[in-house]
């Protein structure tokens, strides 16, 4: 009896499985062994909010794939090699020149190869677009506040994915070994030796014995193409993992609070709009790869440790580097039959600190703030002023060093000095961060007195009316309920305070040094004069009722 | 460093929104003309009511499509019938590779095409009503974590690894000592640098070679004012470790008046005012290569590091640390230049144990 069910019962169910459309059952073979219905469930229809903005971190993923894909091409043809040849190639400016494998490989890429320039500079210009778009990406983090929790581990990534790139790119534009970057390869062996004690041991074991040996080219490489790029796509992936684990942030507005998130689904909008967005930066970079060449190594030559062209630059990534190397004094000291390097060894520290003082920021903050809450609602920069000073003030330092780095093309193209240059980066170094904190703050609080202005008495209408006694006023439209609420939407902290330090029973209370150091840290971020208290609805009912328009 | 001191009402109150989920309007309510309206009705786009408009778009974006297709077309077309090394001149970037412009503008024509359709497809025809998804705290329920706990608890118990202490200990113990093995086979990646950046391939008797000429210098070749670069004679460049050794030999050699050699040391060391300097910049290794005939200070490219070779090329302007190492020269019995040692101290950027 029971036999005679279940035989019904898998004869009933067979034939509606087998006329199931194809898609549906190659989707019900893929669940039975992935459980993809659970998985699109959640992620199918899943809502992303719309800002111009939320493209930036695109544009990185997207240069990356880029980045990717032509560089699986390009290791097809290039040999890592510091082998001597000579050039027998297309490019008679360089027949009969000696020149390393990985030189001659590259020149056979850039003239032999059909297509192969064109790979080569997507490729270059796809990472000068990746890491300009992580530098943006990340200001855009920072100044909207984004990075607080539940964000904090995703923004360490980020980080982490920008110094990455910044060093896969150094690696990267040393393999060819042309004489620029073997420029940079030696500077930083130079680097290398300044570090006291182990220095010398760490430049012989980086390049398998002296400068520059044949080994540097076949390691960095390795270090290229697998190692840096390795680690990077894993960190790309928790990333974005994280990013929809944690739904993306959003602007205040109307009918978005911090316990939603509102915008479109990504089926199919987000599908249509970020897989064409790849496209689109895709095709941007191939124009530009077709019209704008980069690193021309036919024009430098290959390495030669006597010989240097003027007007050495690493790409613009390093420029900071660059800059502390160049301004910082020729400082020596030499004790006991040692020798401190000081003038290369401190910017060497320097510049790791640069980076962990815009990582770390996000902790600070949060100590400062003593606020363990979930943040999902985008602070405007002008709404935290404390904060986008001290982002501003970060990049004026970058740039400044930026600056330094390329202090000689600034000589020669606007006839300066290089030595006043050389001393104003040196002097901006310690006051530049300083007037543009300063500044910064100031416009920031200027635009909160505004939005206030705005809120309690509404827009300038342009419209000029006379009184009967004879006074011209401008009228004032009043916001409408949308307006108010996104402009009135942000919190504002008070400082934290001390507290008292004697308790009830009149026993004496040591305050500890980080309380004192973080009582007033918060009075600088959210005391009085560092923050214009938002408009409260009492305000706002006494002007809107009481006399009208002022 | 905890903020556990910090009271509850130091924090700002959450916005009044909580009742504006969704598309509730609250206008009004509460009498607070600062609460959360919530969503704005959705205004419909043309395309949402004219179906020509919407007809319109459809046309546009098979239009990108069709124009990637031709494009990519384009590509192949290219990539099979240009010669390689044919250039072409393009106003306004001059001389390029015909290849490189055709292969790269039509890629790119045929990328942006499929993106700008996807995107206008998106922008006018999908639906673009705003739609709101709750969120939910990261931070698990209490139940959740005092499942998880009392779980870990459980399964820490059974492992008796808080128990047995010498398991434990002896675990850590190789597990600490296991990574060694990989710290020290990184240990063939380089020999130990020994003396090798104390000296160089210069040494007495070695003729000064013309690097450009690959001839011996007479001091006659030698004009004042001029700025001529050497290395040791019997390096070819052909030699395998040719870079190797020239990274630390490189040689510059300038002449001036006897009298205007300020250092006593440096005059002592030239022939007939004829000066011989290690080319490698002591501050990070770069090749020094221009010279100010009448100052006679000669500059680094890459840093701007600047010394002074009449005096002793101490650093006058610059992130060196110290002077360029002079290499003492004369004159042998042939009237060829030559040196008369090794330099007496290491040559290029400073290091630990240079001293």
């Amino acid at each position: 009896m029971s036999t005679t069910t279940n035989a019904t019962k898998v004869s009933n169910d067979a034939p509606s499985r087998g006329t199931a459309p194809a898609g549906e059952r190659i989707a019900d073979w893929a669940d039975g062994r992935l459980g993809i219905y659970s998985l699109a469930k959640t992620n199918m229809r899943k809502i992303f909010p719309d800002h111009w903005s939320f493209m930036l971190g695109e544009v990185c993923l997207y240069s990356f794939i880029i980045i990717i894909l032509t560089g699986v091409y390009l290791t097809l043809f290039f040999h890592p090699s510091m082998n001597e040849v000579t050039y027998h190639g297309p490019y008679v400016p360089l027949q009969g020149q000696r020149m390393s494998e990985a030189f001659n490989s590259t020149m056979h890429i850039s003239f032999d190869v059909r297509g192969g320039l064109l790979i080569r500079q997507i490729h270059h210009w796809a990472a000068l677009v990746f890491l300009a778009g992580m530098f943006v990406h990340m200001m855009r983090v920072f100044f909207t506040g984004a990075f607080r929790k539940p964000r904090e581990v995703n923004w360490l990534f980020g980080f982490l994915l920008f110094v990455l790139g910044m060093f896969t790119g150094f690696t990267g534009y040393s393999l060819p070994d042309d004489l620029l970057s073997g420029t940079g390869v030696r500077f930083m062996e130079g680097a290398i030796l300044s570090v006291p004690v182990v220095g010398t041991y760490l430049s012989f074991f980086l390049f398998g014995g002296q400068f520059p040996g044949g080994d540097f080219v076949a390691r960095f490489y390795s270090i290229h193409v697998l190692l840096l790029p390795g680690i990077m796509l894993g960190l790309v992936v928790g990333h974005l993992i994280l990013v929809v684990y944690h739904k993306h942030t959003q602007f205040a507005g109307p009918g978005k609070t911090n316990n939603n998130v509102v915008g479109m689904p990504l089926l199919p909008v987000y599908m249509a709009k970020a897989g064409g967005f790849f496209f689109l930066v895709f095709g941007v970079i191939a124009v530009v790869a077709a019209i704008a060449s980069i690193n021309p190594i036919w024009a430098m030559g290959p390495y030669r440790p006597d010989q240097v062209s003027t007007g050495a630059q690493p790409d613009w990534y390093m420029g900071f580097s660059e800059g502390l190397i160049r301004t910082m004094p020729g400082w020596e000291i030499n004790v006991a039959g040692h020798t401190l390097v000081l003038g290369v060894f401190i910017p060497l520290v320097i510049f790791p600190l640069v980076l962990v003082a815009i990582a770390v920021y996000p902790f600070i903050e949060s100590w400062v703030t003593g606020d363990k809450r979930e943040h999902h609602i985008l602070d405007r920069p002008r709404n935290a002023p404390t904060r986008t000073a001290f982002g501003a003030a970060w990049i004026s330092w970058y740039f400044v060093l930026l600056v330094g780095g390329g202090n000689d093309l600034w000589a020669t193209h606007f006839h300066l000095s290089i030595n006043a240059i050389t001393w104003f980066v040196r002097v901006g170094f310690f006051v530049v961060p300083v007037l543009v904190f300063i500044a910064t703050k100031r416009i920031c609080l200027g635009l909160q007195r505004r939005d206030k202005d705005k809120v309690l008495h509404g827009r300038e209408s342009g419209t000029i009316k006379r009184l009967p006694h004879g006074e011209f006023i401008e009228v004032h439209e009043p916001l409408d309920q949308e307006a108010l609420h996104t402009l009135t939407a942000h919190e504002q902290y008070t400082p934290v305070e001390i507290g008292p330090l004697v308790d009830e029973n009149g026993v004496e209370r040591k305050a500890t040094r980080s309380q004192k150091l973080r009582a007033r840290l918060s009075k600088g971020y959210y005391g009085e004069n560092n923050q214009i208290p938002k408009p409260t609805v009492e305000e706002y009912k006494e002007i809107t009722s009481g006399h009208g328009h002022h | 460093m905890s903020s556990q001191d910090i009271p509850e009402e130091n924090l700002p109150a959450e916005q009044a929104t909580d009742e504006a989920h969704g598309a509730v309007a609250v206008k009004g309510e509460h009498d607070n003309p600062f609460a959360d309206p919530g969503l704005p009705e959705h205004e419909h786009r043309i395309q949402d009511i004219d179906e020509r408009a919407a007809k319109r778009s459809e046309r546009v974006v098979a239009m990108l499509f069709t124009i990637s297709m031709l494009a990519t077309i384009g590509f192949i077309a290219a990539y099979l019938a240009i010669p390689v090394d044919k250039s072409i001149y393009v106003f306004p970037i001059g001389h390029i590779s015909a290849m490189n412009f055709t292969l790269g503008l039509t890629l790119g024509v045929a990328l942006f095409c499929i993106g700008a359709g996807a995107v206008h497809w998106a922008r006018t025809l999908m639906s673009d009503v705003e739609v709101a998804q709750d969120r939910h705290p990261i931070e698990a329920e209490p139940e959740t974590k005092a499942q998880v706990l009392s779980d870990f608890a459980d399964g820490a118990r059974e492992s008796q690894l808080g128990r047995r202490k010498l398991i434990r200990n002896t675990m850590f113990g190789a597990l600490a000592l296991v990574p060694l093995s990989g710290v020290f086979l990184l240990g063939g990646l380089g020999p130990a640098p020994g003396t090798k950046l104390r000296h160089t391939a210069w040494k007495k008797g070695l003729k000064l070679v013309n690097m450009n000429t690959n001839l011996p210098l007479r001091p006659s070749d030698i004009a004042v004012g001029s700025l001529t670069f050497a290395k040791p004679e019997g390096l070819s460049e052909d030699a395998e470790d040719f870079q190797t050794v020239m990274a630390k030999a490189a040689l510059m050699l300038v002449r001036i008046a006897p009298e205007n050699i300020k250092d006593k040391r440096e005059l002592a060391w030239s022939h007939e005012g004829i000066v011989a300097y290690s080319k490698i910049c002591t501050h990070v290794g770069c090749p020094i290569s221009l010279y100010e005939q009448q100052t006679h200070h000669v500059l680094c490219p890459c840093h701007q590091s600047t010394f002074d070779l009449s005096d002793g090329a101490r650093v006058i302007f610059g992130p060196a640390g110290h002077a360029l190492p002079q290499l003492h020269i004369g004159v042998n019995s042939e009237g060829y230049l030559e040196a008369l040692s090794d330099f007496d101290e290491p040559v290029g950027p400073a290091f630990w144990e240079r001293g």
